[in-house]
C-alpha cells in the first residue's frame, strides 16, 4: 500500500507545531496502524531524519497508551477499538491518512504525538481509590455484593484512561472519563467510605485541570476503546448532587 | 470561592442549572403555545379575554413573570460560560487540523453544536418578541376590545387586533417562522441533554427522553410557526 501521511510535529511543549506530509510506499494492509508508523520511523532515521514520536505500550488494546487522532476521529475508524488495534486494511490504496494528537489544553503536547496526560492521575489521587486494611486478601466472597452490581461496576472500570473521550469531545471535557471513575466506586460496597468526597473532589479537581464543560455531544461515548456510556456521566452528576445535598 | 458558589460554578452545578432552567423554559412555552392557539380562533374575543384574564392575575403574574426572567438569566449566563470554558480548554492554537464524527452512539448533531449560536438568537429574538406584543401599544394607543370592554366594564385591549397587524408584515411572518426553526433545534438538543444534565441518564429510559425530545422540538416549532403563517394567510379580520 501507498500512502501520504499527515502528520502533527512538534518539537516540545513551547514550540508551535505543524501538519507535515509523508509519504510511506511500503505499508501492507495487515500490518497495524502503529507498526505502519514504525515503518515510517526506520525510513526516517534511516535518511538521518527525527523519528515522529508516538505513545505506545501493549498494543493489544487494553493499556490505555496509545492516542492518536486519525482522520480526524479519536483512535481511528473503527469502533470499540484503541488506535494499537486499527488495522491498515482499515483504509484504501493511496489514501491520505491525517495523524494528529489528543488536543486539548489540559493535554499538553509533549514531542509530535505525545501528550501528558498526568491530569488523569491527578483526578484519581483527588478520589480514585478506596480504603483498605493492608494485609491478607480477604476470602472470596466475603463480601457479597450483586451480580447486576458488578457489572454495572466493571462496565464502568474497563476504562483504560486513554483520554480518547477528551479528545473527541468538542469541549474538551473529561466528563466520561470521571462519570466513569465515580460510578465503578459507588456501586461496590468497598467504594462507600469515601463515595461523597470521592465525588465532590474528583468532580473539583477535573474542574481545576482545565478540562471543558460537558454539553452532553456523547462523542465521547462513539469514540471509547472500551464502549463507556455516557450513562456514567449522568450518575456522576447523581453522585456529585447527592453528595452536595446530604 | 464559597462552597456555594464554587458548587454552582463546577461543571456538574453549571450543568444541573442549565437543565433545570431549560426543563422550566420548556413548560412555559408549552404553556405560551397553548395559549397562543387562542389566535387561531376567527374571532378576537378568546384570545382577549385569556391576556386580560392573565393581567389580572396582578401580584400572582408578576411574580411568575420574576421567576422566568430569573429562569431567564440563569440559563443565559450558565450557557454562555459553558461555550467561554469550552474555548479555553481547546484555544485556537489547538484544533484540530481535521475533525469528523465518530457516529453513533455520538449525539452531536448540528442542533447540539450550535446551542450557543440558537441560544444567542433566541435571546435576541425574545427581547425584540416582548417589545413587539407585551410592551407595544395597549389601550391608551386605542387597542381597545370595544366588545369585551362593554362585557367586563374595564378597558380590555385588543392584543389580538395588534398580533393580527404585526403579521400581516410578511418579513416579519418570515423572522418570526425563520426563529422557530432555530428554537425547534435548540430543543432538538435541549430537551433531552437537560435530562441528561439533572442524572437521569439511565439506559432504559434515555432512548425514550431522547425520542420525545425530538417530538417535543417539532411539536413547538411547528406549532409556533404555524400561527404567523396562518394569521398572514387569513388576512386582517375587522
Amino acid at each position: 500500500m501507498t500512502l501520504n501521511l499527515l502528520i502533527w510535529r512538534q518539537k516540545d511543549v513551547d514550540s508551535p507545531g505543524k501538519m507535515v506530509p509523508y509519504t510511506i510506499s511500503n505499508a501492507s494492509p495487515d500490518m497495524s496502524f502503529l507498526e505502519m508508523l514504525d515503518v515510517l520511523n526506520e525510513d526516517l532515521i534511516n535518511k538521518g531524519e527525527d523519528a515522529v514520536e508516538f505513545d505506545n505500550d501493549c498494543r493489544e488494546g487494553i493499556c490505555g497508551m496509545c492516542g492518536l487522532v486519525i482522520n480526524g476521529v479519536a483512535h481511528g475508524p473503527k469502533r470499540a477499538t484503541a488506535a494499537c488495534q486499527v488495522h491498515m486494511r482499515e483504509f484504501e490504496d493511496g489514501e491520505t491518512i491525517t495523524i494528529e494528537p489528543w488536543r486539548a489544553k489540559a493535554f499538553p503536547v509533549i514531542k509530535d504525538l505525545v501528550v501528558d496526560r498526568s491530569a488523569f492521575d491527578r483526578i484519581m489521587a483527588a478520589g480514585g481509590y478506596i480504603s483498605v486494611n493492608v494485609g491478607e486478601a480477604p476470602d472470596a466472597n466475603t463480601l457479597p455484593i450483586p451480580k447486576v452490581d458488578a457489572d454495572q461496576a466493571m462496565d464502568a472500570a474497563v476504562c483504560i484512561g486513554c483520554g480518547a473521550c477528551v479528545a473527541a469531545c468538542p469541549n474538551a471535557s473529561a466528563s466520561l472519563f470521571v462519570g466513569a471513575r465515580i460510578t465503578q466506586f459507588a456501586l461496590l460496597s468497598q467504594g462507600q467510605p469515601e463515595r461523597k468526597r470521592r465525588a465532590l473532589n474528583m468532580v473539583e479537581q477535573m474542574d481545576k485541570e482545565g478540562f471543558g464543560d460537558c454539553s452532553n455531544h456523547a462523542e465521547c461515548e462513539a469514540v471509547c476503546p472500551k464502549e463507556i456510556s455516557i450513562s456514567n456521566i449522568a450518575a456522576m452528576r447523581r453522585e456529585y448532587l447527592k453528595a452536595v445535598l446530604s | 470561592m464559597s462552597r456555594f458558589s464554587s458548587i454552582v460554578w463546577s461543571s456538574v452545578g453549571k450543568k444541573f442549572l442549565t437543565g433545570i432552567t431549560g426543563l422550566l423554559l420548556c413548560v412555559f412555552i408549552l404553556e405560551h403555545l397553548s395559549g397562543n392557539l387562542l389566535l387561531l380562533y376567527n374571532d378576537s374575543a378568546p384570545f382577549n379575554r385569556y391576556a386580560h384574564w392573565l393581567h389580572g392575575l396582578g401580584e400572582v403574574l408578576i411574580i411568575v413573570e420574576l421567576g422566568l426572567a430569573i429562569t431567564f438569566v440563569i440559563h443565559i449566563i450558565m450557557g454562555i460560560s459553558v461555550a467561554v470554558r469550552k474555548a479555553d480548554a481547546r484555544p485556537r492554537g489547538m484544533r484540530y487540523h481535521k475533525t469528523a464524527g465518530a457516529g453513533n452512539p455520538s449525539r452531536k448533531s448540528l442542533s447540539s453544536v450550535s446551542m450557543v449560536v440558537t441560544g444567542v438568537v433566541l435571546l435576541i429574538f425574545v427581547i425584540v418578541h416582548l417589545k413587539m406584543f407585551k410592551f407595544g401599544p395597549g389601550v391608551e394607543a386605542e387597542y381597545v376590545d370595544v366588545h369585551l370592554t362593554e362585557i367586563h366594564g374595564e378597558e380590555v385591549r385588543d392584543l389580538y387586533r395588534l398580533v393580527e397587524e404585526k403579521f400581516s408584515n410578511v418579513w416579519t411572518v418570515i423572522g418570526y417562522v425563520a426563529v422557530m426553526l432555530l428554537l425547534g433545534l435548540h430543543l432538538r438538543h435541549g430537551f433531552w441533554s437537560a435530562f441528561q444534565s439533572l442524572g437521569v441518564g439511565h439506559p432504559r429510559y434515555a432512548p425514550l427522553i431522547y425520542s420525545v425530545g425530538i417530538v417535543f422540538a417539532i411539536a413547538m416549532a411547528v406549532g409556533f410557526l404555524l400561527l404567523p403563517i396562518l394569521i398572514y394567510l387569513r388576512g386582517g379580520v375587522s
